[in-house]
């Protein structure tokens, strides 16, 4: 534990934290309207601000916060549309925000090393003003996304029913593509560009093994990636492992347990309460 | 008593430059139960859909409670039934959640639920009687207690007009009887009800009008008509197959 006396860890620590909590309060939504890995695809957006602000000697995370915000913005006009050409135009924007990105990072004087901190987190180079940038975007996000939880839900659970509701659909449905576009943002740093999406979404997945409720999965799922970035960041600090593959090895881990103890639990059950047979439903045809 | 709840003069519908509906004008008055009959392609869904401002209509106009649906915003008194829960992504919600989210009409967004809320919820839950299922995930509900959380969300929002889209379809007996003491229920503290049906079973002595459509235009509009041929014996079950010749497919043998 002693290198969290060090204040760099300290800083990999409690921004780690902050992105354990944000990221599955809104990946919960994302899971819910099938758009688990939308997240992935803004990150590879937001790699063109990165290289964008490394060639203009911008702060990076400033312009990749904007790269991605238009990226999620253009990806929910695509989704709202629902055309079937609708993954071909994710794919373009997908392949073409990581190849712009990794263009212009080559372009730039940055190093590759620079370029990997960017795609899969590095916990050293999180300065005091880059904690203070995920601390304050980190906590709106997470106020936001539970604070607006019925609206929120409503929409990801049916959106017709909450156009005939009244609720601004169009505006809740951008705030969470803005929210996505800034978590992945803030998130480059302790877990990368390419592996932020596994923590909205696999500690949303791991929750919802064993929750009945909407509420109860992103409170475990919040907990979850509260464990796993920590866990992460300390496996990745005392055995010097990358720190962004850590976290998602850590929740990947969390879920497979999770999933097998659940098998056996079930598998327990069945064994020591027998069941009454399931009433079936009269049938709603003659069978013959 | 008689101001006009639904008005739609003139409604045209298309998808895609096919039209739906041709030429639909029709009145909806208030504490009226109309149903909305007509084959599988009718066009009848896309009426209410229309109704609702959920597909836009190409011609004619649509007016909610004396308000153009353009500027409508009372929300608040509609209940909407769709056809079926939407294909969620499968994170888990009780029953008592989904409901919930019928509230938002009146609450708005930015509210957190309060008293009011909660005992509108525990009302419409005891009204389709669901109580006892309250905590329990919607997925593991049958098709039918699924439909009646649907209707309960409806009925949360203490809604002046319900618009219920084949509410009754692939519904189990005990539901069917549940939603239609349901509204009975609703009709009887002055609810005005339009809804799209296949069939009427145990909704008929609720329905006061019934309009049919065919091939996008209104055939009937009136009494209940009755069924026709076999449908018409008493102990006729109704039945529809719903593929009369099982293709020999790869999988069979």
């Amino acid at each position: 534990m002693e290198l969290f006396q060090y204040p760099y860890m300290q800083r990999a620590l409690i921004g780690a934290l902050v992105i354990g909590l944000a990221a599955p309060a809104l990946g919960i939504y994302l899971v819910q309207r099938r758009l688990a890995l939308i997240g992935d695809g803004v990150g590879h957006v937001a790699l063109t601000g990165v290289g964008a602000g490394l060639l203009l000697n911008r702060s990076p995370v400033l312009v990749a916060v904007i790269a991605a915000t238009i990226g999620a913005i253009a990806i929910e006009i695509v989704r709202a549309r629902g055309r079937t050409s609708g993954d071909l135009a994710l794919a373009l924007l997908f392949y073409g925000g990581i190849a712009g990105g990794v263009l212009l990072v080559g372009l730039s004087d940055a190093t590759s090393a620079n370029l990997n901190a960017y795609l899969f987190g590095s916990l050293t180079t999180i300065s005091p003003a880059d904690l203070t940038t995920i601390a304050v975007l980190g906590a709106a996000i997470l106020i936001t996304m539970i604070a607006l939880r019925p609206a929120l839900f409503a929409v990801s659970h049916d959106e017709e029913y909450a156009r005939v509701s009244g609720l601004p659909v169009r505006t809740l449905n951008l705030l969470i593509a803005v929210a996505t576009a800034v978590t992945v943002t803030i998130a480059m740093r302790a877990v990368g560009v390419l592996l932020i999406s596994a923590l909205m979404v696999v500690p949303v997945a791991t929750a919802q093994q064993i929750t009945r409720g909407f509420r109860s999965t992103m409170a475990a799922a919040m907990a979850l990636g509260f464990f796993a970035a920590g866990s992460g960041v300390w496996v990745a600090a005392t055995a010097d492992t990358a720190p962004g593959a850590s976290v998602v090895l850590v929740a990947i881990a969390s879920f497979l347990v999770v999933a097998v103890a659940g098998a056996v639990w079930r598998v327990m059950r069945r064994r020591t309460t027998p069941t009454a047979a399931p009433t079936p439903e009269p049938h709603e045809v003659v069978l013959s | 008593m008689t101001s006009p709840v639904i008005t739609v003069e003139h409604g045209v519908v298309g998808y895609d430059g096919r039209p739906v509906l041709r030429d639909i004008s029709l009145t909806v008055t208030a504490g009226e139960v109309v149903a909305i009959l007509g084959a599988n392609g009718s066009g009848k869904s896309t009426l209410i859909r229309a109704v609702l401002g959920l597909v836009p209509i190409s011609a004619g106009s649509v007016t909610l409670f004396d308000r153009p649906l353009r500027r409508f915003r009372q929300w608040a008194r509609i209940g909407y039934v769709p056809q079926r829960l939407g294909a969620a992504g499968g994170v888990p919600a009780t029953v008592r959640e989904v409901v919930a989210s019928g509230r938002l009409a009146r609450r708005g967004v930015l509210r957190p639920p309060g008293r009011a809320d909660r005992s509108a919820v525990d009302a419409a839950l005891r009204a389709v009687g669901l109580a006892d299922r309250a905590g329990d995930p919607v997925s593991t509900l049958s098709g039918g207690q699924q439909q009646r959380t649907l209707i309960a969300r409806a009925l949360a929002g203490q809604p002046e007009l319900l618009v219920l889209d084949e509410p009754t379809a692939g519904v189990d007996a005990a539901s069917q009887e549940a939603f239609a003491g349901a509204l009975r229920d609703f009709v009887t503290r002055g609810g005005t009800v339009l809804l799209v049906a296949h069939e009427l079973g145990p909704l008929r002595p609720v329905i006061s009008r019934a309009v049919v459509v065919h091939e996008g235009r209104i055939a009937h509009d009136g009494a209940v008509p009755d069924p026709a041929g076999h449908h018409a014996e008493p102990d006729h079950d109704h039945v529809h197959p719903h593929c009369y010749d099982e293709p020999a497919g790869l999988w069979s043998n």
